[in-house]
Order: C-alpha cells, then sequence, then structure tokens
C-alpha cells in the first residue's frame, strides 16, 4: 500500500513509514510527501498550536496593520480602538478574496476592493453595498445578517512584545504552551522592554520547513559548518553550554558562552577552524555584554513550529517560518533592538547583523546545505537520516554533542501526526 | 545636473569595469573599486523606504571588503553560481567637485552549475563616487534590491 493512500483514507498506523520504535531514524518521505506535508498544515499550523505572527510594535497605532502568513493561510495582524491585537483571516466573506495585498500600512477599515465589503479592526463586517437593493430591486435576502459574515479572526496571544496566534480557539494558553524551562529564556530576552524594528530580510529556501526547526536544534554543525564561529569561539564544542527543551519536546533552547581560549581536542581536525584568521574590520567583533544576558553570549531558542527566536551576541531576530509546500519555505527575519539601546548599540547589533540572514557569513550556507539534504530525499525516497548523536535518547544536556533536540521534535511531531 | 560627457564615459566606463569584475569572480580585485573609508551595503528596498538600519551586507572601509572577500572565496559554504551583471545608465544626481551622486539600474542573472539561468536580483545602485588620483572610485554604493525574496542566499558581492 502506498503512502499516500494510506493519508488518503487517514488511516495511517503508527509506524507504517516509520523504521524504528525510536527517533533515530527520520524517512525521507516525512520532508518530500505531499500528503504528510498536507497533514501538517491541518494539525499543525492551522490546529492546536501557537504561530508567531509578530512583534506589537510593527502595529503601533489603531489601524496599523501587517500582513503574514500560518502555514499557506494569509492573515492580518492589526490593532483596535482599544490597543488590542487581532488577527483576522485575509480571505474576504463573500468571493474569498485575498484583499490586502500590502504587507504593513495603516487603515480606517478593511476594505475589500472587489465589491467594497467593509470590516473594522475587530473583523466585524460593517456593511456591504446594495444590501437593501437599488429601487426596490435585488440586495441581499431579508435574513441577511452582516454578523454572519465577518472575516474569521484567530485566538491571539502576546507576551514580551511578541504576538502569536492561532487557528484553534481550544488551544493553551500560550505560556503553557510553551512551557516553563524555555519560557525562562524566552522572558529573558522579551522581559517587557519595548522593541524595535530594525528591518527585514527575506529569502525562499528550497527545503522542508522542518529542516530548518532542525537546523536550529542541531549544536552539532555550527562548530564545524560555521568558520566565523569556530574562529571565533562565538560557537565552538568547548563552550560552556546548555540544551533544554519542554516537556513535550516540541520547544528548545541551545544555550552558550563565548570562550576565548581554544581547546584544542575541539579544534583538531576541524578544518573550518581558521587559528591564524584575523579580521581586516576587527569591530565586526566588537561584542559588548549586556546585563540581561546574565551570562550566555547565545541563546537560540526554536518554538514550534514556526519561529526561531535568536540571541547571538548583539545581534537579535525573530526568524519566522513559512511553508509553501512540502519543498520550500520562505524564512523572514526581523531584527529588532531595545528602545533604550544607544545609538552604538544599534550600530552594533546592524554590523554583527553581517553574520546572519540570507547573506551572513554564517547563516548563507544553513539555508544552502538545506537545500541539498531536500535534493538528498528527493533522489532517495526509501532513505532515513542517521540521527544517534549522543545516543537515542531525549534529554536536557549540558554539552553540544548530542542530536536529542531533532529526537525530541520527531517524537512530539509524530504524537500529532499520528505516524 | 549632469556634469559632462567626459564624467558620464568615465562612469559608464565604471560600472563596466566593475561588473566586469564581480561576473570573472576576480573578488580580489572588487575592494579596488572602493575609497580607503567606503561603505558598502546591500539592502532590501522595504528597509531603506521605512528608513530601517538593516542590510544583507554592510561592509566599512577596504578592510570589511577583504573580510567578505575572504568569507566569500574561503569560508562560507555555497553552490558554485555565476553572477552576470547588466547595469542600466549612470543617471547623475548630483555633482559637487570632485563628488557625484550617481544612480543606475542593475540586473543580476544568477546561473547555478546544471540549473537554468534565472533573475536572481535586481534593483539600483545610489552611489557616491569620487575623483581620485588612482581615478573614480565608490566612496559609498547602496544596492537597494526590489526582490522580495532572495533565492536562498546572497553568497558574492552585488
Amino acid at each position: 500500500m502506498t503512502l499516500t493512500s494510506q493519508l488518503t483514507r487517514g488511516e495511517v498506523e503508527p509506524g507504517a513509514i516509520w523504521p524504528n520504535a525510536d527517533f533515530s531514524r527520520v524517512p525521507s518521505k516525512v520532508y518530500t510527501d505531499p500528503d504528510i506535508y498536507s497533514r501538517e498544515l491541518d494539525r499543525i499550523f492551522y490546529g492546536r498550536h501557537w504561530n508567531y505572527v509578530g512583534l506589537e510594535a510593527e502595529v503601533p497605532e489603531a489601524g496599523n496593520f501587517k500582513r503574514t502568513a500560518i502555514g499557506e493561510r494569509s492573515v492580518i495582524m492589526i490593532r483596535n480602538r482599544q490597543g488590542e491585537i487581532n488577527v483576522l483571516e485575509n480571505r474576504c466573506a463573500h468571493r474569498a478574496m485575498r484583499f490586502c495585498q500590502e504587507k504593513f500600512g495603516k487603515v480606517k477599515t478593511l476594505v475589500c476592493p472587489y465589491h467594497q465589503w467593509n470590516y473594522n479592526y475587530d473583523g466585524k463586517l460593517l456593511g456591504v453595498p446594495f444590501q437593501r437593493g437599488v429601487r426596490g430591486n435585488g440586495g441581499m435576502p431579508e435574513d441577511f445578517r452582516l454578523e454572519d459574515h465577518g472575516l474569521p479572526t484567530l485566538k491571539v496571544a502576546r507576551r514580551g512584545g511578541l504576538v502569536f496566534a492561532s487557528f484553534d480557539n481550544d488551544v493553551e494558553p500560550l505560556e503553557d504552551y510553551i512551557g516553563p524551562a524555555v519560557l525562562a529564556y524566552f522572558d529573558r530576552t522579551f522581559n517587557g522592554r519595548k522593541l524595535v524594528v530594525q528591518g527585514y530580510s527575506r529569502q525562499r529556501i528550497p527545503g522542508n520547513w522542518k529542516l530548518m526547526m532542525e537546523n536550529i536544534k542541531d549544536p552539532y554543525h555550527p562548530g564545524l559548518l560555521h568558520t566565523w564561529f569556530v574562529t571565533f569561539g562565538l560557537w565552538r564544542a568547548d563552550n560552556q553550554s546548555q540544551l533544554v527543551m519542554d516537556e513535550r519536546g516540541r520547544h528548545a533552547c541551545m544555550i552558550s558562552t563565548r570562550s576565548e581560549v581554544v581547546d584544542p581536542e575541539v579544534t583538531k581536525g576541524v578544518t573550518s577552524f581558521r587559528r591564524n584568521m584575523k579580521l581586516n574590520d576587527p569591530s565586526l567583533l566588537d561584542i559588548v555584554q549586556e546585563e540581561w544576558w546574565n551570562g550566555p553570549t547565545v541563546c537560540m531558542t526554536t518554538v514550534f513550529p514556526s519561529v526561531i527566536l535568536q540571541q547571538q551576541v548583539n545581534s537579535l531576530s525573530t526568524r519566522q517560518i513559512i511553508p509553501v509546500g512540502p519543498d520550500k519555505f520562505d524564512f523572514v527575519w526581523t531584527h529588532f533592538g531595545f528602545e533604550n539601546d544607544s545609538d552604538e548599540m544599534t550600530e552594533r547589533r546592524m554590523h554583527q547583523a553581517n553574520l546572519f540572514g540570507p547573506g551572513g557569513l554564517v547563516s548563507a550556507d544553513d539555508g544552502e546545505v538545506i537545500e541539498f539534504s531536500q535534493q538528498g530525499f528527493e533522489q532517495d525516497q526509501d532513505f532515513t537520516t542517521m540521527c544517534e548523536l549522543g545516543g537515542t535518547e531525549i534529554g536536557n544536556a549540558d554539552h553540544m554533542v548530542t542530536e536529542t533536540l531533532i529526537r525530541g521534535m520527531y517524537r512530539y511531531w509524530r504524537e500529532v501526526m499520528d505516524i | 545636473m549632469t556634469s559632462n560627457f567626459q564624467d558620464l564615459a568615465s562612469l559608464i566606463a565604471l560600472h563596466a569595469e566593475y561588473a566586469a569584475c564581480i561576473d570573472e569572480q576576480r573578488f580580489a580585485d572588487w575592494p579596488g573599486f572602493f575609497t580607503e573609508d567606503c561603505h558598502y551595503r546591500v539592502v532590501a528596498r522595504e528597509n531603506h523606504e521605512a528608513g530601517y538600519p538593516l542590510a544583507i551586507m554592510s561592509l566599512k572601509g577596504i578592510g570589511g571588503l577583504q573580510d567578505r572577500v575572504y568569507g566569500v572565496t574561503s569560508t562560507v559554504f555555497h553552490a558554485p553560481y555565476y553572477q552576470r551583471h547588466i547595469i542600466g545608465l549612470p543617471r547623475v544626481t548630483a555633482c559637487d567637485g570632485d563628488s557625484l551622486s550617481v544612480e543606475a539600474n542593475y540586473l543580476v542573472i544568477r546561473t547555478r552549475r546544471d540549473m537554468l539561468s534565472e533573475v536572481y536580483n535586481t534593483g539600483r545602485y545610489i552611489d557616491r563616487i569620487v575623483r581620485t588620483k588612482m581615478g573614480l572610485k565608490f566612496a559609498e554604493k547602496l544596492c537597494i534590491f526590489d526582490s522580495e525574496l532572495i533565492p536562498n542566499s546572497m553568497i558574492y558581492p552585488i
């Protein structure tokens, strides 16, 4: 029986495509199969999960909106007159028009240009032209009620300046969803200080969306792939580090502290380590310790399924994952600082951004390796990954030489996907 | 606002040489087009228009450019690709002694191994070009790209 027919019948036997009882082997189809992807959209992105939509600072005043997407559904984050933030589906109740085409803006009402159906900031339909007809002719039926035809409104949660939304009203509170262990690190950055947007980077990566989640649950690669991390100690196997998961294994933090002294054991044979590499512009690494770090120089947080929260020395960003098919996703970086940052600190954050993003001296190659992993999965559909670094167990760790966080994510993924 | 015909001819030649240098991947020569204290930036149009400071690359001085070249040629893993720059005619928007403000549209076609050629990045250069004893040099080069999505990564300079 093919996987496709199993899935469309909705009766996938757990283990039918999964080769092992544990989580140390992930089959190619998990990254390539359109039916699995479609189930992910339904159960994960449109299901009982919180998805990142943006920063409160992006919609400072009533009527300010930002258009973004959850899974493949276009949504609008908009602030109302009470100062609340709503997330509305960008789909007119009349002819399904994705009426909002600008990415940001400020409006008096949301109007679908096709027939001028008009919605307020809460998504309520305010009126439709010719509702009562013209000169006694036509118009909407007697029982037409404006209140039955609003825009779909999502459940919204805000914390520390970030906005999350869910298509499922019964989703647990955001704090319970993230869980206390990861929430502590979330709050370390987003502790109520006002955030300031510093700009966006947008890239389309031809790979399955989970590969980006895996990339930031994989502490093994940064000290090998990324010369700049290894050489300058920003991420290296001898750094003091911690891996922390929520109870269900879906979210995680990779926390580490930069070491200036190099342990020869971890650079031996690592070709990306360049002992004599010197910067011509040393200001790139003009790192200034900030009080709120409380030690760690880096904290990379994955909030399943849609966002990565980056603190890497002075560079801060949210990285949103928007899947556009099983084999590609858009990756949207929102760089930010804090309201009280000095001009020098803003400049420093921006200068360090040379390491990150689609052109980053570090992050550019993450997109590249994801693309080539995807190509490998496509060419060998019977392949399974090897994910046994640190054994087959799932648990927190105080070192980097483990893939435990990836196994943790797949334990949860199998549970929610019933695969 | 245009200076004179000789200036215009020199600017066209500068752009032609610049494109040839990058497209032929003579990256070690690339910093030579700039002044010692130059500023080179590649910025998304949306950030430029909103006044956001973020850049895809923001390199200061010849040293910053040299670090990028080292990164591109020696450290950043990526699929190899060719670039082909098509640079439009220069438009001189201001001329102040030895400093010229110049804009030009650009189009970069990317060709990866085994792949079809594709429009990779398009936008406009906003340059401040100065006359030096060594000829015209970029004191500031701002690449403002319209492209809404970068096709995976941006490795080489634009």
